[in-house]
């Protein structure tokens, strides 16, 4: 990994698009800034592997996931 | 042409149905054509359902049926993936994590799937500014009893 030493207001270009601030530091919270192309998603680390996670479950088999929800539908009516 | 499905068998589908993930699903990234189908045809149930994975589908619903209460913006970035140019043309889906009893199932309202059905461009959003969760258990009232 590529370790740099940024201060506040102080930024770090990557490639050509991307670029990231560093616009405050308070304790142990910093801010960053973030500029990146729109088809760049940029998302904090923990929930997008959340939502990996969770599409991950929810993809996973249950066999009689069918059954569940043919009597749900009934019974919601 | 026809698909092999993880729900419904073998199912004839028409390219004019197939919504087109630009970049697939998290956790799915190499996913980028999936089709709805019915669970049938009363059910407010949908599976989403790869074209290209059998064993692929989720089960998703209309949010908003279940909470009425959700909302939230898209962002800028997100309406100009999706290509979308007026709200009538956006639907709404949630990935639910069905579980047996049913009443322990939970939703996925942080991140929702947007549909442009003028062009069929979709998208699973990520909502960074909202306090909605990835397991939200779909009936809280049924749970305490």
């Amino acid at each position: 990994m590529l370790v740099l030493t940024r201060k506040p207001n102080e930024s770090i270009q990557i490639g050509e698009e991307i670029e990231i601030t560093v616009l405050s530091i308070q304790g142990d919270q910093i801010k960053l800034g973030i500029k990146a192309p729109k088809d760049i998603e940029v998302h904090r680390k923990e929930i997008y592997m959340s939502i990996q996670e969770t599409n991950n479950e929810a993809a996973a088999i249950l066999p009689n996931i069918l059954d569940i929800l043919k009597n749900t539908s009934k019974n919601l009516k | 042409m026809d698909i092999k499905t993880k729900y419904h068998g073998i199912v004839e589908i028409e390219d004019k149905d197939i919504f087109h993930f630009q970049k697939g699903l998290p956790g799915f990234n190499e996913e980028n054509f999936f089709i709805l189908l019915p669970l049938d045809l009363e059910s407010p149930f949908w599976i989403l359902q790869s074209t290209e994975t059998e064993e692929l589908g989720f089960v998703t619903t209309n949010p908003f049926e279940f909470f009425p209460h959700y909302e939230f913006d898209l962002s800028e970035n997100d309406k100009s993936v999706l290509s979308l140019e007026s709200e009538e043309d956006v639907t709404v889906l949630i990935i639910l994590n069905i579980k047996d009893p049913f009443n322990q199932s939970t939703a996925n309202l942080k991140a929702p799937i947007i549909l442009n059905t003028k062009n069929n461009h979709a998208k699973q959003i990520i909502l960074n500014d909202y306090h909605y969760e990835t397991k939200q258990k779909m009936f809280p009232e049924m749970i305490k009893k």
